[in-house]
């Protein structure tokens, strides 16, 4: 029976790998992880803001022992940010210099579209990495549609081409991550030909093992209490969730307020809690003697 | 692998049961291909996939594309691999809960009963081969059925939606203004853009001869409907629901969400190709069809949660209702306004304005009407079609 991946461990080796950079991954993520890397497929990941989805491209790019290129989608992105762009200042200058220094035609042209007048941006620096890398294409849901269409073909393909130098095939094929806050919905090919997880926030449990990984010196009784915290206070009705990023702000703001525990301090909790809540209206949402509840609920 | 060698001699083999399995996924309107078939198959083969945990895990992030999918497939996945097939939930949706729970969500619940009560995997040579390798019949995941079920099919037919596409795509098109703030090379336009002029120039050493200009290029608005189901609103629904399953297929980036008292997102089953079979699918999830409203609590639990990533300031937001609620007006006006803050433009359209001396009194459209962009009757097509102008100036 074959249970080896591209970096030939089992899907809970992988897990394991995570969890020593310190990223706990729930088996559903990790199972998806391990077939996008065993069946060279693109892992889409969506899920809330704040819940590690840019983290996971990160930590596998440590497991992996790999670079990251990140390509940060934006509404408008096109393929002169995306894939590649000719050096046109660059290649202006060449054209002066060498009209004063009275060479042909020819050789100049050759010179100017070479690799040294490209720019290469990230998803071509990525296949033409020696060793696969780990490509985090991230937010996808924000660039356009059109941009989408032609991250497919690339994705399909693996292979670029420039019209002035010919086609650039992959060296390697890069292990590709692509993250959506599910703003808009994808479009169906791309989804087709991505592995997907969804990423929720996480669950008691796990969001305890992810404190402890994070901050290794909280006290225990501490950690069961933030996390009870914050999972009550998921649950009230806010403009914006706290993902587990704010979780472990919090955490740090507690331990260096030397807080113990969260019912002995209620001003103090309040005060430390501007690292979950970022607007206006959840801060008055939760006023000090509903932050007291909800530890009480933890309690 | 194990799953292989079990299998009866007349069994037609994993490869076969695999295709079964997806046709039933397409049955239950996740859209899937060959190629999904044999990812699958391949899929397999890396885990232990005599574990149902691991191939539930694994059959999931290669058949789904979106968190809706991924809510519906555990319940697909129980109802062909478990229990010889014969799981069949009951769903009893609670009418009284005011938050969070919408059809689409069901499979989650029914997720938690199957973990108090897990089912048996269907091994095919455990002595039941009868029902193992060759059921004919439909498999049903989740039939959320109650007893105000209506099938909306009885309401519209085909021509309506042909019909009502027409419509939505000159009111689509009517929406399209809103300028980009990034520019694009063109060129006519405004200003130069001067890499593009350098790149173009480079045949004549740089002197800038041929110049390329950059205009703001037009980007679409979004378009969200959320359409009243309710008892009052029955005798009008036949021209709404026509009218959202022809914006679906006119526009594919729309959005739309039926409501009664509680709020179901139709949008993944009006994709469907097949316009009569999206409207059965729509009316499936529309149970309760027919009884009470609140309003107030379905427009606030949209902008609590799918408002908060589909709505921008791009976004207009249509609301097909007569504004009875039977929820206090303050809640109403509350989740409007919060709506609003996310700078979307909003709709309402509403039959009664139709009707002469019609005054918004109603308790609850009295609350709303601050908050509107535009309020205005609709009881027709053709009332619909003549809002393009309107929207224009939206």
């Amino acid at each position: 029976m074959l249970l080896t991946c591209g970096t030939g461990m089992t899907w809970t080796a992988l897990q394991l790998a995570l969890a020593e950079q310190n990223y706990v991954a729930t088996d559903d993520l990790a199972v998806g992880l391990h077939l996008a890397l065993s069946l060279e497929r693109p892992l889409l990941v969506e899920g809330a803001a704040g819940v590690g989805k840019t983290e996971l491209a990160q930590v596998l790019a440590a497991v992996q022992k790999t670079s990251l290129l990140r390509l940060q989608c934006y509404e408008g992105i096109d393929s002169t940010q995306a894939i590649y762009e000719w050096n046109y200042q660059r290649q202006l200058l060449a054209i002066r210099a060498a009209s004063e220094a009275g060479e042909s035609g020819r050789v100049v042209e050759e010179r100017i579209f070479s690799r040294d007048y490209l720019l290469e941006r990230p998803l071509l620096q990525a296949i033409t990495q020696d060793t696969s890398p780990v490509l985090l294409i991230d937010e996808i849901d924000r660039a356009d549609e059109e941009f989408e269409a032609f991250l497919l073909e690339i994705l399909a393909q693996y292979q670029i081409t420039i019209p002035e130098l010919g086609t650039i095939a992959a060296k390697s094929i890069p292990v590709v991550i692509l993250t959506s806050n599910g703003t808009r919905d994808l479009s169906d090919a791309l989804r087709r030909r991505c592995l997907y997880v969804y990423v929720d926030y996480p669950d008691r449990a796990t969001e305890l093992a992810i404190l402890r990984a994070n901050c290794p010196d909280i006290e225990f009784n501490l950690s069961d209490q933030i996390v009870r915290f914050v999972q009550n206070l998921r649950k009230e009705e806010l403009e914006k969730v706290p993902g587990i990023a704010e979780t472990l702000d919090f955490a740090a703001a507690l331990i260096g307020l030397g807080v113990a525990d969260l019912t002995d301090d209620p001003v103090a909790l309040h005060q430390s809690m501007l690292a979950l809540l970022k607007t206006q209206l959840d801060r008055s949402q939760i006023p000090p003697e509903v932050a007291v509840r909800l530890v009480g609920n933890a309690a | 692998m194990s799953r292989v060698t079990r299998f009866a001699a007349r069994d037609p083999g994993p490869a076969a049961r695999m295709a079964g399995f997806m046709a039933h996924l397409r049955d239950g309107g996740l859209r899937l291909g060959v190629q999904q078939t044999k990812m699958a198959l391949c899929a397999l083969t890396h885990l232990d996939a005599s574990s149902p945990r691991l191939a539930r895990a694994a059959l999931r992030a290669v058949c789904t594309g979106c968190h809706d999918e991924v809510r519906r497939f555990d319940a697909l996945f129980d109802a062909y691999w478990m229990n010889m097939g014969r799981v069949r939930q009951k769903v009893v949706p609670k009418s009284d809960s005011p938050t969070g729970s919408d059809s689409v969500r069901t499979s989650r619940r029914t997720a938690e009963i199957d973990q108090r009560s897990p089912g048996h995997l269907t091994s095919p040579d455990d002595g039941q081969e009868e029902s193992a390798g060759d059921g004919q019949g439909q498999l049903s995941a989740t039939a959320a059925r109650n007893l105000h079920q209506c099938d909306l099919r009885d309401l519209v037919d085909a021509a309506d939606i042909a019909e009502a596409e027409a419509v939505a795509r000159r009111l689509g098109s009517a929406l399209r203004d809103r300028l980009s703030r990034r520019r694009v090379a063109s060129r006519k336009g405004m200003g130069l853009h001067f890499r593009r002029t350098i790149r173009r120039n480079l045949a004549t050493g740089g002197e800038p001869i041929h110049l390329i200009r950059k205009f703001r290029p037009e980007r679409e608005r979004f378009i969200v409907t959320l359409c009243d189901v309710s008892g009052s609103m029955q005798v009008y629904a036949r021209v709404f629901l026509a009218f959202i399953a022809g914006l679906m297929r006119a526009n594919p980036a729309a959005d739309s969400y039926l409501f009664h008292t509680r709020l179901v997102r139709v949008t993944e089953a009006l994709r469907d190709k097949d316009a009569m079979r999206a409207i059965g699918r729509m009316s499936l999830m529309a149970d309760g069809f027919g009884g009470g409203t609140k309003i107030g609590e379905c427009l606030g639990h949209f902008a609590r949660t799918y408002a908060r990533s589909l709505v921008n300031g791009r976004t207009v937001v249509i609301v097909f209702s007569d504004g009875f609620d039977t929820s206090p007006p303050a809640i109403l006006e509350a989740a409007l306004a919060k709506l609003r803050k996310r700078g979307c433009r909003i709709v309402w359209l509403n039959p009664l304005r139709g009707w002469q001396d019609y005054q918004p009194v109603a308790a609850g459209m009295a609350a709303a009407l601050p908050s509107l962009d535009l309020f205005a009757p609709a009881n027709t097509l053709d009332d619909l079609a003549a809002l393009e102008r309107r929207l224009v100036r939206l």
